[in-house]
């Protein structure tokens, strides 16, 4: 997990300050701030249209907001704001330090290509060139998402939804990022497979000491995966604070409601 | 001698919003300090309070007043207030809880669910796993069940895993929630003679244990919990 010299490291990977985003008269997301430190893994819940997956986007500078700043610490050391990037410097951010994790694998992957492909592409897009070297790696990461590498020149479209989705992983974790953001990575997924693919992602996460900012409406999942959460109802951050300390004595009318709605086990 | 827990005055209400927004006092007043070396157990009934105390001292409850300072790397710190880094900095590093149950993460075998808590803290997986597997040894966890995720033990076995979970580490403080309910006899022994090592290592403990014998045979003071009883 993390280790201590990050803890020691007191200084925040990405920071979100009062963001803001309308569609016209529709306040999707308002006001809403916090630090994400190296290794620190953050769970927004919150019910459908509550503006989590606006937040995110805005946080992975796919939209822009109506108000606010997003300032990130790039490999350098030095803390940019995600508005002054030049569209090459944010290409290149996602191409190597970010991952995202779509709910949707096909909107991560390229279907029609072979899965030696999908997760090689990320590494020729930041320079590697030696085919051997690139095919190596992806059937390691292969592996390590357990994905039998015989399956490697077939196209994720053959795959199954799980297996889809851990090509989905793989093809983000190969560059090393150190931040993955994650929408809704378990959702559509039947629930054998959805706890495996949470119990290989929370290995992965501790073994790498990713920062991960991940949307998800199942409590559960923030449960296992995150330290922090951030609970939001009608664009605005309603409770903040430990995972284990919001789930096990929430404040709020909502996060009480939605706790109290999780089915036994 | 210098507190390792020093709690003045700490409370707890919960607000039930869903039940019509009712006030359901759990314990006020909360004022007790534990040493290094000593084993502190909390008395009282049912419903007194005595698990919403040790969680507020892992910070699992949140206080609503009150102070529960936390000696951690040599400082104090105000767990009541801290932030969320800095509460998970000090259960890296200064305070191990063994709640009653196992909270059992699918497909991880036994003795990696033991030895976590040191790998977390960088030692390296054998040496880890060494240490995991005497620890298991010594509660009479087969050596065949290793590699088993626990999910599918029984509740003693599971228990006995918890425990050696949460004794593993070398951390300074140890928050104690009935870890021998559901032992038998040479078990709670174990338990007893591991209670023991730790005082002698200079830990802290809060304990809850209802078994009159274990608990003379581990207690160095007793605090009863009735006097922190809010009243309803």
């Amino acid at each position: 997990m993390v280790d201590q010299a990050t803890l020691d490291n007191d200084e925040p990977l990405l920071v979100a300050k009062s963001l803001s985003k309308s569609f016209g008269r529709i306040a999707a997301c308002r006001d809403v701030s916090f630090s994400l430190y190296p290794g620190e893994v953050l769970a927004i819940v919150g019910e459908s249209g509550s503006g989590k997956s606006t937040l995110l986007q805005m946080l992975s500078g796919q939209l822009t907001p109506s108000a606010g700043h997003v300032s990130y610490r790039m490999r350098d050391g030095v803390t940019r704001d995600l508005a002054t990037l030049g569209e090459a410097e944010r290409r290149f951010l996602f191409r190597t330090d970010w991952g995202f994790v779509h709910q949707d694998p096909a909107q991560g992957l390229r279907m029609a290509v072979s899965a030696g492909a999908n997760v090689g592409e990320r590494l020729m897009a930041v320079g590697w060139n030696h085919y051997g070297r690139i095919r190596d790696t992806a059937s390691d990461w292969l592996t390590r998402v357990e994905i039998d590498t015989a399956r490697i020149d077939d196209a994720p479209r053959t795959y199954s939804g799980g297996m889809r989705q851990r090509l989905q992983i793989a093809r983000n974790l190969v560059t090393e990022p150190r931040l993955v953001f994650m929408d809704e990575p378990t959702g559509g997924l039947d629930v054998s497979v959805q706890a495996r693919l949470l119990d290989l992602l929370r290995s992965l996460v501790a073994e790498l000491n990713l920062a991960v900012i991940i949307v998800t409406h199942d409590l559960a999942v923030a449960r296992l995966l995150s330290h922090r959460v951030m609970v939001m109802k009608g664009g605005r951050v309603i409770e903040t604070g430990l995972t284990d300390q919001v789930l096990d004595d929430p404040r709020e009318p909502y996060t009480q409601l939605l706790v109290s709605s999780i089915l036994p086990p | 001698m210098t507190a390792m827990i020093d709690i003045t005055d700490a409370g707890k209400t919960f607000t039930m919003h869903l039940q019509g927004g009712i006030e359901l006092p759990v314990v006020r007043g909360v004022t007790f300090h534990v040493n290094a070396s000593e084993c502190v157990v909390l008395s009282g009934p049912s419903g007194a309070g005595k698990s919403s105390i040790l969680k507020m001292i892992f910070g699992n409850y949140r206080c609503d007043n009150g102070r529960i300072g936390i000696r951690h790397r040599g400082a104090v710190v105000d767990l009541a207030t801290a932030e969320p880094r800095q509460v998970l900095n000090i259960r890296r590093s200064t305070i191990g809880y063994v709640s009653q149950f196992l909270r059992a993460v699918p497909r991880v075998a036994t003795i990696d669910v033991v030895a976590e808590p040191l790998i977390v803290n960088g030692m390296a997986r054998a040496d880890a796993q060494a240490r995991a597997g005497e620890l298991l040894h010594r509660l009479n966890i087969p050596e065949r069940l290793w590699q088993l995720p626990p999910a599918t033990f029984s509740g003693g076995e599971q228990q006995r895993v918890n425990i050696a979970r949460g004794f593993i580490s070398d951390l300074p403080i140890l928050l104690l929630d009935e870890p021998t309910a559901s032992l038998d006899a040479a078990n709670r022994a174990v338990v007893v003679e591991l209670v023991a090592e730790k005082k002698r290592q200079g830990v802290a403990m809060v304990a809850i244990v209802h078994d009159d014998e274990i608990r003379h045979l581990i207690a160095d003071r007793i605090v009863d919990v009735t006097s922190f009883a809010a009243a309803a």
